[in-house]
Formats: structure tokens, C-alpha cells, sequence
């Protein structure tokens, strides 16, 4: 390596780190919507299966090592966005008394770091209101179908079972942690407009940042020439646009489903 | 010459006496302009008139005047080279202005290019990047190879030839967000790696020109495309796909 290649002291270097972060995460968006589609299957096989596949996501170790390359990813992802548009308004000391930026770029790609706030503050609120309700927060249980016996985390009921704190115990033996019932959350959470409304609004930053996020990062990475430019655009419009969408949906179809 | 409507204009132009001094925006207006005369006709009118009244006149770069030195800069109504797309400003005719209009004329902005005078700026941060490493070096004690002997795939030197027709203005830093010289720099490596003869210095190449734009002060590409927009000379951002591809593999190999 030669000294001027040090791996963050670089503008390019700053910016691979800013692509591949970004590409893991729009793969993790992609398992993150495939697992939040299972909120449209309805009623009871619904709530089981999504309760199931919340103990699934919280107790499978390669999940939990996903998890954290996930956190440290929007961590990177963060501060590397920080430090690089402080060197972008270090190399304007003095602007412009007039400006036209709209007659040679898209509004998402100059406010990259405004997009990015909006979706930081997003996750958030948004961990705030499910990942740590589920973890921390006064979980209701999931019980089977006629609402008679708790569950254990493999699903099987158990008559007569009592909650002891997060535990089944039946006739005084401890047979493990209980299931929990994200789903209820989830419902519960939903029947709120302002969160519906809040969660739209971060999916349509999301949107914004993607549009341009997605194809820079192919260009970041020196992906981009004539051949594959086409299809990266495509891909990328397709990406911005379906997946918030798909995940704006799930709110709006629950409150309506609640309402 | 046609008999078109002469314009009446008024120019807001950003008059800085030194470096150091702080400069702002002034107005002059200006009548009876043909829409057949060039940008910088224009303004030659407007200087001839403040000479006439004892003013100092509005200092601005200019050379050929054909659009291939790189001379010209200005930021005309809030883009580099003004509204027109593919032209420098030497190119640019009074006749993309309407009668009546006000025309904002301000230096290129960066922090690597400070202004001298008014509307001039010192690139010269161009020159630096380019000693950095936009050269090959060939012996020429007299056995010089015939360069049109080495056989060359023609898509390589098509897009060589089109990197090439950078003609270091700098209007892509002036046109991006972070005054980044990305375009600048991609072309002056995309033009030497499409060619065998650029392939010796590739790596040590890229490496020094990215690190001495850097050093002058040019911001990060955030791939907003304004550069290409803006470029004169029609250079695409693929070249900074491909240098930021010779980046990486430089800086794994090196």
C-alpha cells in the first residue's frame, strides 16, 4: 500500500466504504420487506407465522450475526456520510449569490445527508417502537388458536401453562421462554395514524435516498460503463421506487384492516 | 449580420479587487446589445463603456476564443459556461438572452480555485494535478517508436480520444456541489489508461493525481452528474467509474 491510499484518508476510499455499506443494506432491506410481508396474511395462521418468524429472527445465530453487521453498517454508513459532507462544504468556503443545481442534477442526489438524517431518525423510532417493545417492553404472549394455552418459543402449547416472567411454568416446572407476540404489537402500533403517517413519510425519503443512493454506490465502486449503466439505472429506479412502497403498504393496510 | 432586436440587459457581476479583498455583486446596466455577439463580446462592450468613465474594467480569463483553450469561466446565471449546454462561455451567444433580462456573472466557486481579480480564478491547481501524473514517459533519444505501430482496439481509442477533448476549464468543479475535480481528474486518467502506452505508470497514475486534487483542496464526487451536464466538452462521469475502478485496483495491488 502506498502512503496515499490510506483506507479512510482517501475522498474514493471514503466513498467505497459508503458503497458497499449502502449495497448491504439494500440487501437487508430486501430480507427486512420479505419477512415484513407476512403481516398480510390474515388471522390467526397469520399471527402465529409472524411470531414464529420474530423467535426465528431473534434466536438464529447467523441472524444474530447479520443483526450486527447490519448495526455496524448503519453505523459506518452514518459517520462516514458525516465526515464526507463536511469535506464537501470544505472545498466551497464562498457559494454562489445565484445558483441553478436544479438544471444539472436531481434534488435527492444534493441533499444525501437530509434524506439520510430523516431515515436515521426513522430507525430509531422505529426500533424504538418494535425491537425494543419485543425485547424490553411488556410483551403480550402468544397463546394458541382459542386463546386457552401459552406457547413456547417452538410453538407448542401448553394447558394450563402460567407466565412467570417470560417463562411457562405448568404444575411448578419451568418449561421455557414463552412466545412472544410481536404481532399484537405490530397491530396495536399501526392503529395509531400519526405513526402510519410518520412511517409513510420516512418510506418516501427512503425512496429518494435510494433513487440516487443505489446507483451511486455502483458508481463508487467503478461498476459503471456503457454496457451495464442502463440496467444499474433501471435496476435502481425499480429498487427505489417497489421496496419503500411495498413496505409504506404494510402500515397503511393495517391501520385500515384495524380501522 | 441580422437585423435582430439589440437586447437591453442588466448585469450583476461580482467585482473583487485582490484575493484578500471581499468583492461583491454589482450592477451595470447595458444596452443596444446585438444577440449575434459572443458572451465575451458582450462583456468586451461593457469594459470599453467603464473605461470611457474612468471605472477599472471587469477582469475576466479569455484566450482562443473557439472553445478549445480552456480559458473562459464564468458562472452565468447560476451555471458554469451560462444555459447553453456543450459550449464555453467564448461560445455563447447574446441570443440565449431575452431583452430585458438580468444576467448574473460570478467566478467559478472552490476553494482550490481563488480568485484574482474579479472574475478570474488561479487554476493553476489543474496544472499541479496534472504534474502529478498526467504524462507518459517516453524516451526520445531519437529510437521513438512510431506510436501508430502499436495496434489499437478502436472502441479504446475512441473513448481515449474522448476523454481527451477535456480541455481543463474546470467548469465541473464550478457545476458540483462540493467543487469536486472528479470529472477533471478521470479524464486526464482515463485518456492515458485506454492506451498501451499509459499502461507502464497506471497505477503510481491515479494514485497521485487523486491524492494531489485532494491536497488542493477539491471535494469528494457525491455523483450528482453536474459535471457532465455542464462539461463543455460533453465528458462523460463514466471516466470516474473507470478511474475510481483503477482506485481500487491500484490501491489493493499497490
Amino acid at each position: 500500500m502506498s502512503e496515499s491510499t490510506g483506507l479512510l484518508k482517501s475522498h474514493i476510499v471514503k466513498k467505497y466504504w459508503m458503497a458497499f455499506t449502502g449495497l448491504f443494506l439494500c440487501l437487508f432491506l430486501t430480507g427486512h420487506l420479505a419477512g415484513n410481508l407476512q403481516l398480510f396474511i390474515t388471522g390467526y395462521a397469520g399471527q402465529l407465522q409472524f411470531n414464529q418468524y420474530a423467535v426465528f429472527m431473534t434466536t438464529n445465530p447467523a441472524v444474530k450475526l447479520l443483526s450486527y453487521v447490519t448495526y455496524i453498517s448503519i453505523l459506518f454508513h452514518a459517520i462516514d456520510g458525516i465526515v464526507i459532507s463536511m469535506a464537501n462544504r470544505k472545498a466551497r468556503p464562498q457559494g454562489y449569490a445565484y445558483s441553478k443545481p436544479e438544471k444539472n442534477s436531481m434534488w435527492s442526489s444534493r441533499n444525501m445527508g437530509v434524506l439520510g438524517t430523516i431515515i436515521l431518525v426513522y430507525i430509531v423510532v422505529h426500533m424504538q417502537n418494535f425491537w425494543y417493545e419485543y425485547k424490553f417492553g411488556t410483551t403480550p404472549y402468544m397463546m394458541n388458536e382459542d386463546g386457552t394455552a401459552p406457547l413456547l418459543k417452538d410453538g407448542t402449547a401448553i394447558p394450563n401453562g402460567e407466565i412467570v416472567d417470560g417463562m411457562i411454568m405448568q404444575a411448578g416446572e419451568n418449561l421455557g421462554p414463552a412466545m412472544g407476540d410481536l404481532y399484537t404489537i405490530v397491530m396495536e402500533g399501526f392503529a395509531n395514524p400519526i405513526l402510519v403517517v410518520f412511517y409513510v413519510l420516512a418510506m418516501a425519503a427512503m425512496g429518494f435516498h435510494l433513487i440516487h443512493g443505489f446507483q451511486s454506490a455502483f458508481q463508487s465502486i467503478g461498476l459503471r460503463n456503457k454496457k451495464y449503466s442502463p440496467v444499474i439505472t433501471k435496476a435502481g429506479y425499480a429498487f427505489a421506487i417497489l421496496v419503500p412502497l411495498l413496505f409504506a403498504i404494510i402500515p397503511v393496510y393495517l391501520f385500515i384492516m384495524a380501522a | 449580420m441580422s437585423a435582430a432586436k439589440k437586447l437591453n440587459l442588466t448585469l450583476k457581476v461580482w467585482r473583487q479587487k485582490n484575493g484578500n479583498a471581499k468583492g461583491n455583486l454589482e450592477t451595470y446596466p447595458l444596452n443596444d446589445i446585438s444577440p449575434d455577439s459572443s458572451f465575451l463580446e458582450m462583456l468586451d462592450i461593457l469594459n470599453n463603456e467603464l473605461i470611457n468613465k474612468g471605472e477599472s474594467p471587469v477582469v475576466f480569463d479569455h484566450d482562443c476564443r473557439e472553445g478549445i483553450c480552456g480559458s473562459c469561466s464564468l458562472y452565468i446565471n447560476g451555471e458554469p459556461h451560462g444555459p447553453a449546454r456543450l459550449v464555453t462561455t467564448c461560445q455563447l451567444h447574446m441570443r440565449s438572452f431575452k431583452d430585458g433580462e438580468t444576467i448574473y456573472i460570478e467566478p467559478f466557486r472552490a476553494k482550490a480555485f481563488p480568485v484574482i481579480k474579479d472574475l478570474m480564478v488561479d487554476r493553476s491547481a489543474f496544472d499541479r494535478i496534472q504534474h502529478a501524473g498526467g504524462y507518459i514517459s517516453v524516451n526520445t533519444s531519437g529510437n521513438t517508436q512510431d506510436a501508430n505501430a502499436i495496434p489499437i482496439e478502436k472502441e479504446n481509442a475512441d473513448e481515449a480520444f474522448y476523454s481527451a477533448a477535456c480541455i481543463g476549464c474546470g467548469a465541473c468543479v464550478a457545476a458540483c456541489k462540493n467543487a469536486s475535480a472528479s470529472l477533471f481528474v478521470a479524464a486526464k486518467v482515463s485518456q492515458y489508461t485506454l492506451l498501451p502506452q499509459g499502461q507502464v505508470e497506471a497505477k503510481d497514475r491515479v494514485l497521485n493525481m487523486v491524492k494531489q486534487a485532494e491536497k488542493e483542496g477539491f471535494g469528494p464526487c457525491s455523483n450528482t452528474g453536474a459535471c457532465e451536464v455542464e462539461c463543455p466538452k460533453g465528458i462523460s462521469i463514466e471516466n470516474i467509474a473507470r478511474m475510481n475502478r483503477e482506485y481500487l485496483s491500484a490501491t489493493i495491488s499497490k
